[in-house]
């Protein structure tokens, strides 16, 4: 048995309308891994799910799940596999619990094992009172819930979600994110995009970061976090300052008159910095961090790219 | 998937495509009650007595065969063609193309969707014709049934086909407006081609829509102007041709996968 609940190598994608939407990506995820995938709009991102779950046919590569070559024996394959697309894909006119049931049932899920594990799901994701309303009138938020309920209810061992908190309020994306942390806790390897760098920073363990149709990071969340060799902060400060004071090695910047920001590299400690603004009479009240360090780090590595 | 499981896979896109025409039993299942009731009081009962017999038979006992062919095959093409395309375009073939159902029980499903409506067509409009006309037996119970499950499976597979190319609700009316409806009304719905002039018998002919028709009417009244054995060949010969164009595209996911 492999140790990869996904390996892809060599993947390319070339659109009907001649657009290279992935140039050649190899990418492992071990079992039980809570993978990032993230990207700008356009990378490649849900061309690479699609094929993976064969709703779009590949160009040219290999895809193994679970040690399985989807070109071998995709029906097996696919039975490992949990899908939640980026785009709502049921009929909006069929019952939540209809929808459900209905998908265990392509798998081959009779129908008393179906509904039990219907029910179990749509439990833990807080839409059981819905469960006789038609699809189309639930809010976004509950669709996505009804494709995640989807996606589980055959217990797939790995699980991919395309973009799942897009759209969806603060409370419920944590409450999903705790929904996800937990499955994976009881052993389902998820892989997932998001344009929350934030979450995914908390979550995932594992990262790649696809650009344009080519890998460009592939590494422990960790690992590239560490990497990081810039800080900036936002500085409240207690009193108006009139003039910046001369601190060179902090890239004093100033907001308005009662905010400061300042860069630390990695020799630096925010000691050192706070010592010499009381040196200048400054009082700083409170302090956060300007960006999302994943943010800057991605905007880096993309420009980085760009640059060579 | 085992033997079990797959059968489980079908009965479940079946009962899937049932619930879909039955929901909305007011669009699929009324009108053609309504248009055949139409049918017979307009040109059964009002101008039926003055055209008098034909083939033998009253014109509106005539009729009834042709009318439940006409319900039976729009019935079957239209339910195929509108779930399927539906399914494309709200993205719910994904729902299919992520499951381990091979192409073949897909398709089996739609049919069996096309096929069930056709026939509960079929049975509600002899229902309506019974009203109209109380002494309508059938002649050969086999027969009648056999063309009427034959007609529905091919059909569905024409509609399957319609709706892999369509790429707007445009595309799938299309069809059945200026190539199915025109075939059918010419194919001996309402006259036997033996009325006709012979040129425009020769030509009536080679409309495919007359021999399903004509075997049907054989079915219930004993009345054909075709050769039934050459007709159930070419019925089956069709639904052998339409269901293996049929797999090719989805085995090469024409119109489903980009
Ligand atoms: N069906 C399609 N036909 C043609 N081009 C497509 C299609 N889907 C995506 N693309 C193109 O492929 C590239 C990658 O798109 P996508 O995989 O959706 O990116 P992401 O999910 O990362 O935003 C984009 O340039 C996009 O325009
Ligand atoms: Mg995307």
């Amino acid at each position: 048995m492999t140790e990869y609940a996904l390996e892809i190598n060599g993947l390319k994608k070339v659109y009907d309308n001649d657009v290279e939407a992935l140039k050649g990506i190899d990418l492992k995820i071990t079992k039980g891994d809570f993978f990032a995938l993230l990207g700008p709009n356009g990378a490649g991102k849900s061309s690479t799910i699609g094929i993976i779950s064969s709703i779009t046919n590949k160009t040219d590569g290999i895809i193994k799940i679970f040690g399985i070559d989807i070109d071998q024996d995709f029906p097996k394959a696919k039975s490992f596999l949990g899908v939640v697309a980026q785009e709502i894909n049921f009929s909006q006119f069929e019952k939540v619990e209809d929808i459900v049931i209905t998908q265990a049932g392509f798998y081959g899920i009779p129908k008393d094992i179906a509904k039990k594990r219907c029910k179990n799901l749509l439990k833990k994701l807080s839409l059981w009172d819905k469960r006789h309303d038609q699809a189309r009138n639930l809010s976004g938020g509950q669709k996505r819930r009804v494709m995640i309920a989807k996606a589980l209810v055959h217990e797939p061992k790995l699980l991919i979600l395309d973009e799942p908190t897009a759209g969806v309020d603060i409370e419920l994306r944590r409450e999903m994110w705790d929904f996800l942390s937990d499955i994976n806790k009881k052993g389902t390897t998820i892989i997932l995009t998001t344009h929350y760098l934030e979450e995914a920073e908390q979550h995932c363990n594992n990262i790649a970061i696809i650009d344009e149709g080519s890998i460009v990071e592939d590494t422990s969340m960790k690992e590239l976090l560490s990497r990081l060799s810039i800080q900036s902060f936002v500085l409240d400060l207690e009193n108006e300052i009139q003039e910046l004071p001369d601190l060179p090695i902090f890239d004093l910047k100033s907001q308005d008159s009662k905010t400061l920001t300042a860069t630390l590299t990695k020799d630096d400690d925010l000691n050192s910095l706070f010592d010499k603004l009381s040196e200048h009479g400054i009082k700083v009240k409170s302090m956060r961090n300007e960006q999302n360090r994943l943010e800057e780090l991605f905007i880096r590595l993309v420009k980085e790219k760009d640059g060579n | 998937m085992g033997t079990k499981e797959l059968i489980w896979s079908i009965i479940t896109l079946s009962e899937k495509e049932l619930r879909r025409f039955m929901r909305i039993w007011v669009q699929t299942l009324v009108p053609p009650a309504v248009t055949t009731s139409l049918y017979f009081v307009i040109f059964g009962s009002l101008i039926g007595p003055r055209i008098g017999a034909m083939d033998g038979f009253d014109y509106i006992q005539f009729m009834i065969p042709g009318l439940i062919m006409l319900a039976v095959i729009t019935a079957a093409y239209s339910n195929v063609v509108s779930s399927f395309y539906g399914v494309k375009f709200q993205r719910a073939i994904e729902e299919l193309l992520i499951s381990p159902m091979p192409n073949w029980a897909i398709l089996f499903g739609y049919v069996v969707g096309g096929v069930a409506r056709g026939v509960m067509i079929g049975v509600i409009v002899f229902l309506v014709s019974l009203v109209f006309y109380p002494n309508f037996e059938i002649e050969n119970y086999g027969l009648t049934i056999l063309v009427l499950f034959l007609t529905s499976i091919m059909f569905s597979l024409m509609g399957f086909i319609n709706a892999v190319y369509a790429d707007s609700f445009d595309d799938i009316a299309v069809i059945p407006t200026f190539v199915l409806t025109p075939l059918i009304y010419l194919g001996g719905v309402f006259y036997s081609i033996n009325i006709l002039p012979d040129i425009w018998r020769n030509i009536s002919l080679a409309n495919p829509m007359l021999y399903v028709v004509n075997t049907f009417r054989e079915g219930m009244l004993g009345s054909s102007d075709v050769s039934i054995p050459l007709a159930l060949g070419m019925m089956v010969g069709f639904i052998i041709l339409f269901a293996v164009i049929c797999l090719y595209l989805l085995n090469k996911g024409i119109g489903i996968r980009q």
